[in-house]
């Protein structure tokens, strides 16, 4: 793991990759100190961040569209797969060398709120607080990244999808409201988004039946209860819509509440995509 | 050192190798021999874990490679068909990485790529970037990854593949010197280069097994000469004459080159091909006709090989009529 850790990141610096990726998130981080902080005197950093939070939909993808995309473009993951190391172990080493690539300028940033308190007066908590869930956020849109990479060996392709899913996600909430909020609608998106489910499984596990059974069994669920508590589905998808966004959630941080359970909700991103790369590799093997 | 048992693998309702069981014992050069489409990299990436089996199990060493893949996988040093080279890279930076990902640290793994750097002789372009490097030296950057870890088996599949007549030279000389400390299995559809290098052949037709042999056992065994050509300034009516006098010819052709020339290609059932040049021999010079050639046929892989092929083919195909 350590040994994928260090050459993605020599990789990551020899290419370039990691400058560019930095240079934008210095950037745009800059910009908004700027507007804020320093044209507007605004003393909360944290806007800042919200503001620059958008630059994720570009950044991200640019930094994962290559990860795994580009071993399997060289068949490079015919070396991987046959050295002793498991596939868990060569994700996590490069989502690792992600996260390091991602903490640099990170931590640059970490000085801002500092500089700005000599100033004039910077509540540090709320700064540094949402600079935690910043950083937490951005991970766990790399592991999404990772995942984007895991399904094609067409770095264009993964980058492509990697933009429009973030950027979706960035929208959802604005979107939400235009959605249909009765029931009805609900229970039919509700289908449509158990159908991906299943098409995804399908892709990952090779395995038809369970594809199939999968679908069948949540779309016999949502048609039940629809049938029987029709209430239960009235804005629903709405709802759904605003909690999957994780722009939205980061909010909180900026209005300086420190929520647990959004910290829990990233690192379950984290985790899912992460599971679901490694499942991806793991289906190389199969066929 | 690698036991296949009951090997099968499916590709949905394509069947790439079927019911595929052999061992390889250590110490020895094994070439794996087949036409294209056979199953040889589907059984080779099988072997070395780079891919899972329909059925059937494969230890290395006594560790199941599905089971215990980490400690299997420390055995077999692997280059695929074609070499997982990281093109930017120089090839130091390359073996270092594949190194201290087989677990090699500090001055072992310094030594070991300054060992393997020596032995596939890319001194002069360890330095360079890959990309850079002509096909023979990809080829050895990517023999010296296999060779990091100092495992005991090494896998190569068509090493030879798209090199210059000197380049294969010098990848059939460093197999056969790696052939003294490891055992080797390498793939190839080009049967001379099997025949000069491997202790034994193993070779496959349509995803089984077709033979498992020595090659001198195999040309004994599978193509025992029973085939006479002969030349003779004799006319071609005459030759006839006096071949239907010798017994024993199952069949027999005869054609009449431009100097007037009949040469004539004769089967024998006999169990010793040279009883049949005897029994002609003694035909010919009791009717006083010259011999200016007589030879037999010598046998030849080649023939062996497409015959095995094709006898594979005609095999599924009869399973296929009776499913």
């Amino acid at each position: 793991m350590i040994a994928i850790w260090k050459h993605e990141l020599k990789n990551y610096f020899h290419t370039l990759t990691a400058y560019v990726f930095g240079g934008f998130l210095l950037a745009a981080v800059g910009i908004g100190a700027m507007l804020y902080n320093i044209q507007a005197a605004v003393s909360n950093f944290e806007f800042v961040l919200s503001f620059s939070s958008l630059i994720f939909v570009v950044i991200v993808p640019l930094l994962t569209m290559r990860v795994i995309a580009e071993e399997r473009k060289q068949k490079t993951d015919q070396l991987l797969y046959s050295l002793p190391i498991t596939s868990a172990q060569i994700v996590v080493g490069k989502y690792l060398a992600l996260i390091t690539v991602y903490l640099i300028p990170l931590c640059i940033i970490a000085v801002y709120p500092l500089i700005f308190a000599r100033f004039g007066d910077v509540y540090l908590p709320t700064s540094y607080g949402s600079i935690l869930a910043f950083f937490i956020m951005g991970a766990a849109f790399l592991a999404l990244g990772v995942f984007m990479s895991s399904l094609t060996d067409n770095q264009g392709f993964a980058a492509g999808i990697g933009v429009a899913v973030i950027l979706v996600n960035y929208y959802s909430v604005s979107l939400s409201e235009y959605v249909s909020k009765t029931a009805l609608g609900s229970a039919v998106s509700l289908c449509v988004i158990i159908l991906a489910l299943g098409t995804v499984i399908k892709h990952l596990t090779q395995n038809e039946n369970l594809a199939y059974g999968v679908s069948f069994v949540l779309t016999a669920a949502t048609a039940i209860t629809c049938l029987t508590d029709r209430t239960k589905f009235e804005g629903l998808l709405p709802a759904i819509m605003t909690e999957l966004s994780l722009f939205d959630r980061f909010t909180g941080f900026i209005n300086g509440v420190f929520d647990m359970t959004s910290i829990v909700y990233y690192g379950s991103v984290i985790v899912f995509f992460l599971f679901l790369s490694i499942q991806s590799l793991e289906k190389r093997r199969y066929n | 050192m690698i036991e296949l048992s009951h090997l099968t693998k499916r590709y949905g309702a394509h069947t790439a190798v079927s019911d595929l069981s052999f061992t390889v014992d250590s110490g020895q050069i094994y070439g794996f021999l087949g036409p294209n489409g056979a199953g040889k990299s589907t059984t080779m990436n099988i072997m070395a874990g780079c891919l899972s089996a329909t059925e059937g199990r494969v230890s290395i060493d006594g560790y199941n490679i599905f089971e215990e893949p980490g400690r299997a996988k420390r055995l077999i040093g692997y280059l695929p068909e074609q070499p997982p080279l990281y093109m930017n890279e120089t090839p130091w930076e390359y073996l270092r990485f594949v190194g201290e990902a087989k677990g090699l640290r500090g001055h072992e793994l310094e030594r070991q790529i300054k060992d393997v750097i020596q032995q596939t002789k890319i001194e002069d372009a360890a330095s360079q970037r890959i990309f850079a490097l002509s096909k023979g030296y990809k080829q050895r950057v990517g023999i010296a990854q296999a060779l990091l870890g100092n495992p005991r088996v090494i896998i190569l599949d068509e090493p030879t593949v798209g090199l210059d007549p000197i380049q294969i030279i010098e990848i059939r000389d460093l197999i056969k010197e790696l052939g003294q400390s490891h055992t080797v299995i390498f793939s190839s559809h080009i049967l001379s280069e099997v025949q000069t290098i491997c202790d034994q052949i193993i070779m496959i037709a349509k995803g089984r097994l077709a033979a498992f042999d020595t090659p001198e056992n195999l040309e004994k065994s599978l193509l025992a000469p029973n085939e006479v050509i002969l030349t003779s300034e004799a006319a071609a009516n005459e030759v006839q004459v006096l071949l239907d006098s010798v017994d024993h010819i199952t069949g027999l052709t005869l054609s009449e080159n431009a100097a007037g020339l009949v040469t004539a290609r004769i089967q024998t059932d006999l169990n010793d091909v040279h009883d049949l040049s005897r029994a002609v021999f003694s035909a010919f010079s009791s009717g006083g006709k010259t011999l200016l050639e007589l030879t037999v046929k010598k046998a030849n892989l080649e023939e062996v090989f497409i015959e095995l092929a094709h006898a594979e083919e005609e095999a599924a195909e009869s399973e296929v009529a009776k499913a």
